[in-house]
């Protein structure tokens, strides 16, 4: 997720362009955005728009409904932490606690020296070796209070 | 030269596999051993990853769980040949987790280099394919009927029939929608087919375009699983460069194209017609059916959706007919099911079986009790949807119309295990945040519902007005129950009221939170 070089307007819409004639096109086209800038800038909803042909209330919704997409600037790598069934069954609210005082930050915030954002998700797909958490493409098994703290470290 | 496999797995690597691999690697480097390094897929016995084979003399031989620590005493010990280490499991023919599993849907998985088409195909890979080819569109649905196939995704809709509905609707464009969003929290069935043996649900989706007339299909992948995307991105050009895909798909004159869509983050987008949404670009807001998908899907066209795992067994019912799926299972559940063993389970991982075996043999025998060794206090059954059930229900055979006799659901055969230590109010309580989180907002009994029923939950659990919140949460399930466009806001009270009614002293005043940590 390393921001690209150059205008975030001419990065989207070099972007938007290539989705233009896509059929439902705008979802790759957020994620491509995003994965290029970190976020999707707002104002840029109106370049994404137009070349989509969308109204930019479209855009928007589509951008607001998915938990993914984000409108504001992020921290370097984020880190998802599962907050569902299999993972509470291991002991995962106890690790959401000790995760969001380790960082200083709740669900959806950023570190204040901008390295990471915290984010919850709903399940990873390691469900028989929980707890379990992403940090940037990397998912972490069986991860407890210490084993966070490593990890923090190694990233 | 030895072969040595280490999986490239999503759960094998978050247990080290990556690590293991490269030191592997270095040591053999250092050695001078001849060493080839394979990264197969998992065989889904995670209690073993990351579990590294070697082909020897006497078969795959299995060595487990492998950390990086351990590699420098394997090699001493003789490794990379069969030799006695701590971590030395013998043939993996002969491990009972994996030997008395049956395994149609998940037979490869492990056995091969997941985007290697040769060892798909040296696996029996494609002749289902190659068999439908030289089949009628309609005997192909036959063929699919006729082996009782239902959808895993869930609803366990008899796919046969959904594929007949596309395919007597005529239209210029009809589309294969493969839905690979598994939110379900305890599954990774779907995840692990995708790794370890991608093509089998490329054939399927393409044996189910063969049948039904569609030239494009779609794979709704959720983003919470990039090794999957990388996995299917791959094998969807391998297969096309070896005219799998394309325009003359085995020299038939055929033509069907696959593309992988991500999704973002968005539970309610593993609902078929949320995901046409999403997959059209748009807020996942679920449609009201009819119509149905089959007859006006994606973009308008008919297009078939299935779960990966039906698509996959598609692949299986071609290659082998008819008859033999069908003659494993029991009553109108036919073929295998695939349960997922998860949470607080000590031998975790991917089951498969033909329906009918009880959740107790599954939980015990397979799943060896809790990995924290307390006793196992609740499962829950078929995801965030699914009932929690106490033991007075874990005799009840695993088929789907068995477990909806017993209140609850076998969705797409995720089990979740608790301990003693749970707090099931707490459990009741996250099912109704769950919905508040994820309702895509279009009916008010789901979307506004699910908040006030978190509400009541937190006030039963503080004792404040007990009785008549208990009344009012009841009244509140039954309008979720009814008032519900789709299983979101349906099913939700599902695993709330099997907690009030199996677990009710967890309700009581004072029970709260003193046992859980
Ligand atoms: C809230 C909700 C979430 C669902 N999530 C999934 C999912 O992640 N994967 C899936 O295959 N089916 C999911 N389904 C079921 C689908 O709507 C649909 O029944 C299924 O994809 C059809 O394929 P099948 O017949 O092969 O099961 C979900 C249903 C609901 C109501
Ligand atoms: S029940 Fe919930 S998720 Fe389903 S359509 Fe209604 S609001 Fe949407």
């Amino acid at each position: 997720m390393s921001p690209a070089t150059g205008q975030p307007v001419t990065i989207v819409s070099s972007v938007v362009q290539k989705y233009a004639e896509t059929a439902g096109g705008l979802l790759p086209c957020l994620h491509e955005i995003q994965a290029k800038l970190g976020h999707i800038p707002k104002d840029c909803v109106a370049i994404i728009a137009s070349g989509m042909g969308l109204s930019r209330a479209e855009v928007h919704g589509v951008i607001s409904f998915y938990h993914d997409f984000h409108n504001e600037p992020r921290g370097q790598t984020t880190i998802h932490l599962c907050r569902a069934e299999a993972c509470q069954a291991m002991g995962s609210r106890k690790l959401e606690e000790h995760v969001k005082s380790r960082l200083g930050v709740e669900f959806g915030g950023t570190t204040a020296d901008g390295r990471f954002s915290l984010e919850p998700v709903y399940c990873l797909g390691n469900c028989a070796c929980p707890p379990s958490i992403r940090i940037g493409d990397n998912v972490f098994a069986r991860v407890d209070a210490a084993r966070f703290d490593r990890l923090l470290k190694e990233v | 030269m030895v072969k040595v496999f280490i999986p490239s797995d999503t759960t094998a690597c978050a247990l080290g596999a990556d690590e293991v691999a490269a030191e592997i690697a270095l040591h053999s480097e250092q050695r001078g051993l001849q060493v080839e390094i394979v990264r197969n897929g998992s065989r889904g016995a995670f209690w073993l990853e990351p579990l590294v084979e070697i082909d020897s003399h006497l078969g795959r031989i299995a060595f487990g769980p492998v950390g990086v620590n351990d590699v420098f005493d394997l090699f001493e010990s003789g490794f990379p040949e069969p030799c006695e280490h701590p971590t030395y499991m013998g043939k993996v023919a002969d491990i009972g987790w994996l030997k008395y599993q049956s395994r149609l849907t998940f037979a490869r998985a492990g056995m091969t280099d997941p985007l290697s088409l040769d060892d798909y195909r040296q696996h029996d890979g494609y002749s289902g394919l190659m068999r439908a080819l030289t089949m009628s569109p309609a005997d192909i649905v036959e063929e699919i009927t006729a082996s009782g196939l239902r959808g895993r995704g869930g609803a366990a809709f008899p796919t046969g029939i959904k594929w007949r509905t596309v395919l007597d609707t005529a239209a210029e464009q009809k589309y294969v929608a493969a839905n690979a969003d598994e939110g379900d929290s305890g599954t990774f069935a779907d995840r692990l087919l995708m790794e370890a043996d991608p093509y089998q649900l490329i054939e399927g989706m393409t044996i189910c375009a063969m049948a039904v007339g569609a030239t494009e299909g779609f794979i709704y992948l959720r983003s919470e699983y990039p090794r999957a995307l990388h996995a299917l991105k791959q094998a969807i050009s391998n297969a096309a460069d070896a005219n799998l895909l394309g325009n003359d798909i085995g020299g038939s004159g055929r033509h069907f194209d696959i593309q992988v869509r991500v999704g973002a983050g968005a539970y309610i987008c593993g609902e078929e017609t949320s995901m046409l949404e999403s997959l059209e670009g748009k807020r996942g807001l679920v449609r009201f059916k009819p119509p149905l998908p089959a007859i006006e899907g994606l973009f308008g066209q008919p297009t078939v959706v299935n779960n990966v795992l039906t698509l996959a067994g598609v692949s299986t019912v071609l290659a082998k007919g008819a008859d033999y799926y069908r003659d494993y299972g029991t009553g109108r559940s036919r073929g295998t099911l695939t349960v997922q063993l998860a949470g607080n389970v000590r031998y975790g991982g991917l089951v498969e079986l033909p329906f009918g075996v009880s959740l107790r043999d599954l939980v015990e025998e397979f799943g060896g009790g809790t990995a924290t060794g307390r006793p196992v206090h609740a499962i829950q059954v078929g995801g965030p949807l699914g009932a929690y059930l106490p033991e007075s229900q874990w005799d009840t055979p695993m088929d789907y119309e068995a477990f909806a006799a017993a209140g609850a659901m076998l969705g797409h055969g995720g089990v979740v295990v608790f301990d003693d230590s749970v707090d099931m109010a707490q459990q009741a309580q996250f099912a109704m945040e769950f919905c508040a989180l994820e309702s895509c907002g279009k009916c008010t009994p789901c979307r506004i519902g699910s908040v006030r029923g978190v509400e009541l939950i937190d006030k039963i659990r503080q004792n404040d007005n007990r009785q008549g919140n208990l009344d009012l949460l009841d009244e509140l399930c039954e309008t979720m129950e009814s008032g519900s466009l789709c299983a979101m806001g349906g099913l939700t009270p599902m695993p709330v009221r099997s907690a009030l009614k199996h677990f009710n002293q967890a309700f009581e005043a004072g029970q709260g939170n003193e046992k859980h940590d």
